[in-house]
């Protein structure tokens, strides 16, 4: 073992410092400014793991560097509205459409879809699984005055949620029974499994989870649960500083057929089924 | 439990076989909160060496300024530094947002005023006369400032310490600044949340353990030093 | 030196003067040191003595003033380092760092960038001297407070400085251990004839080491001059009420046995008790209490130690009791009670006999001359 000292100690320090800033400096190099590509987009959509798929050969194959920046589709939108993302890959479409009316995005193209189900505890207190739709579902949750975990994070689940409690006719922010996380939604399903609640959750982060998880699925396939997927371009007119060509090549490059390909296969291995439907070309369902 | 079980049995398999993923991480981690460690160290210990030896109108202010930026939220400074970092910001023009060296800036702001509030109270704590005496023996201003921070050794490895462990567990600042993006400026922290974030827990406890004892380490080695300086 | 010799002025303040927040803290309009000698520097807290020196050690800047050094003008506000680098200084508190005892009196060496090898050849003489060289691998914290203030000691010594400035040197140490120390520092500035100004609150450390003494207060030297004779004739009642109230008599062994000796002092011959060598510097002090007069004058051939006639020159009421000062051909200053005074009918130009036990003279021995 070395003897230390002060002194060994102090000279050490200077090497490794001199050690660092040389290593940190390759890191730190950005590249040419065209090269980086801001990709803002959500949790769920990352958690997937079909990011960390397609991204490389995306990069691959056109040079660029992705910079994925996982958000909620709130924040994405607004980092967007900043001018701060060059092009965003989110499910929330009442926002996104007043997105683009609003002059922040363009080339608002149809992606993919997979979709919300309810989950919640084995025991079913609310007694939802008969219920005739989701709507219904969640009335009988408020009736019922039962537990509900909401990401409350204005991600795309979230909106879509807020969509349903609308339909429902009701407003549940301020009852003892809907609480609302602010976290992912790997954490939220957690929480709610802890919590024995229900949630709200997209399959493909509750399938992920589900061996460990505990909630069964408790209503699906409504088509109010459709969760459908976007690519928009952040508008270079009204931002200069944007990647305008890399977001077109990533545009392209999502509703290509090879990507398509991949997005229809993914997860089938892992889960025994796929996670995403590819929509590219096809007419939106709204 | 067994969760905590099955978090350390997975971490000494990711250690082991040298998870290449892994071992990206922890290596940034290192190399970001180490950089940011330093350049605190030298600003911290010029600046708060420069204040404790110096009389000037609004000194004292200054010194306020000082003892509260050791208590700066990180979050906040992330907050801020992203503000100034974005692309439309004032220092969007560096291109630096969702970097490594983003975050290396951020760490560096977070442990600065540490560095120094501890730079300032130990060269404070040296007895009065200290300088005088230093500079009766022949020494330059130069000479005599590296004497007293050599005298006050033992309280500045606590300040390097001290410096160290706040910026090596940040990770509020760090996700904000660089993006937690994969393979470029994930580093052990952001993973951890990351991680936790989506459910799973073991790799979560798996990185937790990595930074402990990377932490553990780093300290046990500087521990040393220090002690081995110390009054016996 | 030698009789002849025109003392060398090594430094030389004039006009000084240092303001505090408005208040004069230190106001000197000249003051001289000279090469070889010892300068004590004494007086009440607050009298300015730690500033004077810090300022002639150019530690301190003045609010006015002038330096000059061997000749040459030094720059007192500016920090003169090659005039630092020529001098030292040691404070009350041994200030040392927090390395070995070695290290530390090598740090001034090492400030002026001597090289290892020359350093190892010249610190262990010093540490030698200053009887710390078994300490030498011993941590500054290790340290008794008397070996911290050798250690201190040495360091500034081994720079062989023009002029060492000794703020209280021994203040914060205990009677015996101050006792040893002032003994060896004083063999060592003797026999290295260096320079020194000194601050002390003690009459016998001033006595002991130095030659002149200056007697400040409110940041003024009240009087300055040779050592017995400011205590032997104070300028002032603040000065006399300060420095003590011995008569002191510099003096050299003549003869000396069985533990008495006999001192030539300037005017006679004095009996002390003590173990000096004929040759030997002393200084003799009596305390004017131990004297009693008598007007009965022996006749010449008495055994008699210690009896003096002398002639009062003058007599001053002191409250309980009167100072009288005689001229027994050196001064002698005595106590005597109003009663004995009038009984006694002692005036001013009467001749008394007076006379003092051996074991009553206070012997501070000097040393060796140099040469």
């Amino acid at each position: 073992m070395i003897k230390w000292s002060a002194k060994r100690g102090f000279t050490a320090m200077m090497i490794a410092a001199l050690f660092l800033i040389g290593m940190a400096l390759p890191a730190c190099a950005a590249g040419p400014a065209q090269k980086n590509l801001i990709l803002a987009t959500t949790t769920s959509t990352q958690d997937s793991g079909l990011l960390d798929v397609l991204i490389p050969v995306f990069e691959k194959r056109t040079g660029y560097f992705v910079k994925t920046i996982a958000v909620g589709s709130g924040q994405a939108m607004a980092m967007g509205q900043k001018g701060e993302a060059d092009v965003l890959l989110v499910h929330s479409p009442d926002a996104e459409k007043k997105f683009v009316a609003e002059g922040s995005g363009v080339n608002r193209m149809i992606v993919m879809h997979n979709d919300f189900i309810v989950v919640g505890p084995p025991a079913d207190p609310a007694a939802i699984k008969g219920a005739k739709s989701t709507v219904e579902a969640f009335k009988k949750i408020a009736a019922a005055g039962s537990l509900f975990l909401s990401r409350g994070d204005n991600s795309g689940t979230h909106a879509k949620e807020k969509g349903i409690w609308k339909a429902a006719g009701i407003n549940p922010e301020g009852q003892k029974w809907y609480q609302e996380t602010g976290l992912g939604m790997g954490q939220t399903l957690n929480v709610a499994a802890e919590k024995k609640g229900y949630t709200l959750a997209d399959r493909g982060t509750w399938l992920s989870l589900q061996a460990k998880l505990g909630l069964p699925i408790l209503k699906e396939g409504d088509p109010i649960l459709l969760n459908v997927y976007h690519v928009i371009a952040v508008n270079p007119a009204k931002w200069p500083k944007v990647n305008a060509d890399g977001a077109k090549a990533f545009s392209d490059f999502m509703l290509s057929a090879e990507t398509q390909g991949i997005v229809k296969t993914f997860g089938v291995e892992k889960y025994g089924g796929p996670l995403f439907f590819p929509d590219a070309g096809k007419p939106e369902y709204d | 439990m067994d969760l905590i079980l099955e978090g350390i049995q997975k971490a000494f398999f990711l250690i082991f076989t040298l998870d290449a993923e892994v071992l990206g991480i922890t290596l940034l981690s290192l190399k970001v909160s180490g950089t940011a460690t330093l350049i605190s160290l030298f600003i911290g210990i010029s600046v708060g060496t420069a204040v404790a030896l110096s009389r000037f109108p609004g000194r004292q202010l200054v010194v306020s300024l000082i003892n509260t930026g050791m208590g700066l939220p990180p979050v906040v400074v992330g907050l801020f530094v992203t503000i100034f970092l974005w692309r439309n910001g004032p220092l969007g023009f560096l291109e630096i947002l969702y970097t490594p060296t983003a975050i290396i800036l951020a760490q560096a702001v977070i442990a600065t005023p540490i560095v120094t509030g501890i730079t300032l109270a130990s060269i404070q704590h040296l007895p009065a006369n200290l300088r005088l005496q230093i500079l009766a023996l022949g020494a330059t201003r130069v000479q005599m400032v590296w004497l007293l921070v050599k005298e006050a050794r033992l309280p500045l490895f606590a300040a390097v310490m001290a410096g160290f462990g706040g910026v090596i567990s940040e990770v509020g600042a760090s996700i904000m600044v660089g993006g937690n993006i994969k393979g470029y400026s994930r580093v052990l922290t952001t993973a951890t949340v990351m991680e936790t974030g989506r459910g799973n827990f073991d790799i979560a406890i798996a990185l937790s353990i990595i930074l402990l004892l990377l932490s553990f380490f780093i300290n046990a080695i500087l521990t040393q030093i220090q002690q081995r300086e110390r009054p016996r | 030196m030698n009789p002849g010799d025109k003392p060398l002025i090594l430094l030389k303040a004039e006009e000084l003067q240092v303001k505090r927040g408005g208040t004069l803290v230190l106001d000197i309009p000249v003051l001289e040191i000279i090469a070889g000698q010892v300068l004590a520097l004494i007086g009440p807290n607050g009298a300015g003595k730690s500033t004077l020196l810090l300022t002639l050690a150019c530690l301190l800047k003045p609010s006015r003033g002038r330096f000059s050094f061997n000749g040459r003008e030094i720059d007192a506000g500016r920090g003169d380092v090659d005039y630092r680098r020529r001098v030292a200084m040691v404070f009350q508190e041994p200030l040392l760092f927090d390395a070995t005892v070695f290290d530390n009196v090598a740090a001034g060496l090492r400030i002026r960038g001597v090289g290892r090898a020359e350093i190892g050849r010249v610190v262990p003489g010093y540490l030698e001297l200053f009887g710390i060289a078994h300490l030498a691998k011993r941590s500054a914290r290790k340290l008794s407070g008397g070996e911290a203030q050798r250690t201190s000691l040495a360091r500034a010594f081994v720079t062989k400085p023009e002029i060492v400035f000794l703020d209280e040197p021994f203040s914060s140490l205990d009677p015996p251990t101050r006792e040893v120390l002032l003994g060896d520092l004083e063999r060592i500035i003797r026999e290295t004839r260096t320079t020194a100004v000194a601050s002390t609150h003690d009459q016998t450390e001033a006595l002991r080491l130095a030659d002149r003494m200056a007697v400040m207060n409110v940041g003024k030297i009240v009087q300055i001059g040779p050592v017995a004779e400011v205590i032997n004739r104070p300028a002032d009642g603040f000065v006399a009420s300060f420095v003590g109230v011995e008569t002191v008599l510099p003096g050299r062994v003549l003869r000396s046995s069985d533990g008495v000796f006999t001192a030539a002092v300037e005017g006679g011959e004095i009996q002390a008790v003590g173990h000096l060598r004929p040759g030997e510097r002393v200084l003799c002090c009596i305390r004017p209490e131990h004297v009693t007069l008598s007007t009965n004058i022996p006749p010449p051939g008495t055994s008699a130690r210690n009896a003096f006639p002398g002639t009062i020159r003058k007599i001053t009421p002191l409250g309980l009791f009167h100072r009288v000062r005689l001229d027994c051909g050196f001064d002698l200053v005595v106590y005597v009670t109003r009663q004995s005074i009038e009984e006694l009918s002692l005036e001013e130009g009467k001749t008394v006999m007076a006379s003092f036990k051996a074991t009553a003279v206070h012997v501070i021995p000097r040393g060796a001359p140099p040469n």
